[in-house]
């Protein structure tokens, strides 16, 4: 219970749960998987058989729209059967416990569970409790980590910036709650950026996070002076009026993306976003839908990074 | 019975006193100490050669889950569990279900617990009903019933007027008041310490200063009132600076620290080790430190197990929705001579933490042995190793963060009241 359970003896990954603790190689294999996946969008038969005849279950105990169409796509391009499960709205609200549903669900033989699920550290729980055969994804765990979205990330970071190793990257918003950003300083530190910066009031901030490699400003001004790369974090509702922030108008006035604001950064700085936006409240439409948004390329590129991880895990 | 305990290296923390003797045992009460009474005749003569005799130990923290949680533990396992561990007193914390808040539930535990010669119980009751913070219990009742002080458990007091007044009223009777100290609103729903781990994992976190302040507002009434307090469960270093503050200052203040706060710290969680989901939350390194240093001069009194006996139900699930606390009465021994091989501690000082020193907290015979005391004592090996295991475990809970972890150090007899209770069939 205690270790990290992703990598298995030989080195290679068993499951995907974070980005923390992963070598610098594995994540650069799986951009570069990612890479030759590209071409199979452009395929007319949208189809390669690495999965075929393996049943992935999509585990949603959280809502979410993109994430898990995307991991369907994913899967489905493989030529695995998916299964999609809210569980939100079955058996958990019936009383059955989280490691009861994937004990059910692997009696009916399934090879990969993609798990999202609002507490930090459950997609490990449940890496810990499988038997060896079956694969875990995490596709989001509470505050913890949302791997493939910081993987699709540096999918679209490579693409348009080239490599790592002389980029200043900014991510902007609430910290504290965001597994992506988490697993994104994870990802950037790990693959060589120089420079990672987060933006943000000090309540949205969480403690010592300067320990994981970032420098940490509060004045967006500042933050994005010569960054090559701009990440806004999706501000949640139900953090917006309250004891963190006093309204959305006064958080948008200091941390929204503004295009002055955005002119601090390089000329050529690319915005990014792991949606869903709130137009507004941390970005304006006009940076959002701006020359410098590469907003939907990474909805794009999630399908081939999710695709490289699950053939990889796969053994493929 | 007549007991005489022979070759056995017989140590009375209380007296600092540590040389191989005999001791000689009758009617519940140590008769003899080296030299035992003309014409002994023990009915038991049991050989301590190589082993260490040692007053038994006298847990301040420790769950026996009944009323209302037979589920995860009944007091028979507990109880068993604790002799198993050299515990010959314990007292227990009121957050049972219901809470330990009228004198009927506590007489009933105590008849309960009184059923054979095994350990002391000595509960703690409610300090305010139901333990909602909000109405005082009839503490007087309470004592008549066998309450041996006043706890708010885990449930911090919100309101600073009723802790006020609870203060106060415990202290016209003189009754000791235990408070964890913890702020009911900073850092409410946290699970972790607010520091770099917290961070990495994601977890909602429990500040520091969420502890110093309810210490200062403790100290503060402590000041108001008169009232005598106990803080359980000690966590930080700036917690420990301000009750050594306030030690000085001559106030009747005192204090414990756990088995788990006193080894580890929030690293070990790992990647989300629900065994360390404990309140209140492991914290840094520098604040274990504190705590060690703390336990070893006196400002930390005592050293408790804070038994809280959880089953798997309760752990395996994610972090912040696992239930809090873990398996420790059979750990207390094994745990502080660690500390004490550790930090070369000499073994009476040490053992002075989980014997005299809380006895004289809960002030209750025990914790002692010395010619006339109560026949409470335990004979253990301190070199003995053993492996941490579910099935070497008595108690019903079987987690703990020192789970599959070798300890060194294991009870082969208990003696309670004269009576051995306990006798390892290996050792």
């Amino acid at each position: 219970m205690n270790g990290n359970p992703q990598l298995n003896s030989d080195g290679k990954l068993q499951h995907l749960l974070t980005i923390e603790g992963l070598p610098k190689p594995i994540l650069f294999h799986i951009l570069d998987t990612a890479k030759s996946f590209e071409h199979v969008a452009q395929q007319e038969i949208k189809k390669v058989p690495h999965l075929q005849g393996k049943s992935v279950f999509n585990l949603f105990f959280e809502p979410s729209t993109r994430t898990r169409t995307t991991f369907e796509i994913a899967a489905k391009r493989l030529s695995a059967d998916v299964i999609n499960l809210n569980v939100s709205d079955s058996s958990q609200s019936k009383g059955e416990t989280l490691l009861d549903t994937v004990d059910n669900l692997s009696a009916m033989q399934a090879d990969m569970f993609v798990v999202r699920h609002a507490e930090s550290g459950a997609a490990h729980l449940i890496a810990n409790h499988v038997s060896s055969g079956i694969h875990v994804i995490n596709a989001g765990d509470g505050r913890h980590a949302h791997p493939t979205q910081a993987l699709l990330d540096m999918y679209t970071i490579r693409n348009f910036k080239g490599r790592f190793e002389n980029l200043k990257v900014a991510i902007v918003g609430d910290v504290l709650h965001s597994r992506v950003a988490r697993s994104q300083i994870h990802a950037l530190t790990t693959l060589g950026v120089p420079e990672v910066r987060v933006i943000g009031p000090k309540t949205l901030m969480p403690r010592d996070v300067e320990k994981l490699g970032v420098r940490v400003f509060h004045d967006m001004m500042l933050g994005l002076k010569d960054v090559d790369v701009v990440i806004m974090l999706r501000l949640q509702n139900e953090r917006m009026n309250g004891a963190l922030l006093p309204s959305r108008d006064e958080y948008f006035k200091y941390y929204g993306l503004t295009p002055d604001k955005l002119a601090r950064a390089k000329p050529d700085a690319i915005v990014m976003h792991p949606g869903p936006m709130n137009r507004g409240v941390e970005i304006d439409s006009e940076v959002a839908d701006g020359a410098q948004s590469v907003i939907l390329s990474q909805v794009t590129f999630g399908i081939a990074v999710r695709m490289a991880v699950m053939s990889i895990l796969s053994g493929k | 019975m007549k007991i005489q305990i022979t070759n056995g290296r017989v140590i009375n923390p209380a007296t600092d006193t540590d040389m191989v003797q005999d001791v000689f045992i009758a009617a519940g009460k140590i008769v003899g100490l080296g030299q035992g009474p003309e014409r002994f005749g023990a009915n038991r003569v049991v050989d301590a050669r190589g082993k260490i005799v040692a007053p038994g130990l006298v847990d301040m923290a420790a769950r026996l889950r009944e009323p209302g949680f037979e589920y995860l533990a009944t007091l028979e396992s507990e109880m068993f569990a604790a002799t198993v561990g050299g515990v010959t007193s314990l007292s227990c914390p009121p957050d049972t279900d219901p809470p330990l808040d009228e004198p009927g539930l506590v007489e009933m535990l105590k008849h309960r617990a009184k059923g054979r010669n095994q350990t002391n119980v000595y509960p703690l009751g409610a300090l305010t009903q139901q333990l909602q913070g909000q109405r005082l219990t009839e503490m007087g009742e309470l004592r008549d019933a066998g309450c041996v002080a006043f706890s708010q458990a885990n449930s911090p007091l919100a309101d600073t007027q009723v802790l006020a007044r609870a203060m106060e009223y415990a202290a016209t009777f003189g009754f000791s008041v235990w408070l964890q100290p913890r702020d009911a609103h900073l850092g409410k729903n946290g699970v972790a310490h607010d520091g770099e781990v917290a961070t990495r994992l994601g977890l909602p976190a429990v500040p520091t200063c969420s502890e110093t302040i309810a210490i200062s507002t403790i100290v503060h009434l402590m000041r108001h009132t008169g009232a005598r307090v106990h803080l359980c469960r000690l966590s930080s270093a700036a917690g420990v600076e301000l009750v050594r503050a306030a030690k000085v200052e001559g106030l009747p203040l005192t204090c414990d620290v756990s088995i788990n706060h006193l080894h580890l710290s929030e690293h070990d969680l790992g990647y989300f080790n629900s065994n360390c989901h404990l309140i209140p939350p492991l914290r840094s390194t520098r604040d274990r430190d504190a705590l060690r240093a703390g336990l070893a001069d006196g400002t930390v009194d005592a050293l408790v197990s804070d038994h809280s006996p959880v089953d798997d139900n309760g752990k395996q699930v994610p972090f912040e929705n696992s239930e809090t606390g873990a398996t420790g009465l059979e750990l207390l021994l094994p745990l502080v001579l660690k500390w004490a091989r550790e930090d070369k501690i000499p073994l009476p000082q040490a053992l002075a933490r989980v014997t005299c020193d809380p006895a004289r907290i809960l002030g209750v015979a025990g914790g002692q042995l010395s010619l006339g005391s109560n026949a409470d004592l335990c004979i253990f090996d301190a070199e003995r190793e053993w492996v941490v295991t579910p099935q070497s475990l008595k108690s019903q809970g079987k987690n703990t963060p020192f789970i599959n972890l070798p300890l060194l150090g294991k009870a082969s007899h208990t003696i309670v009241g004269g009576f051995l209770i306990y006798e390892d069939a290996r050792a």
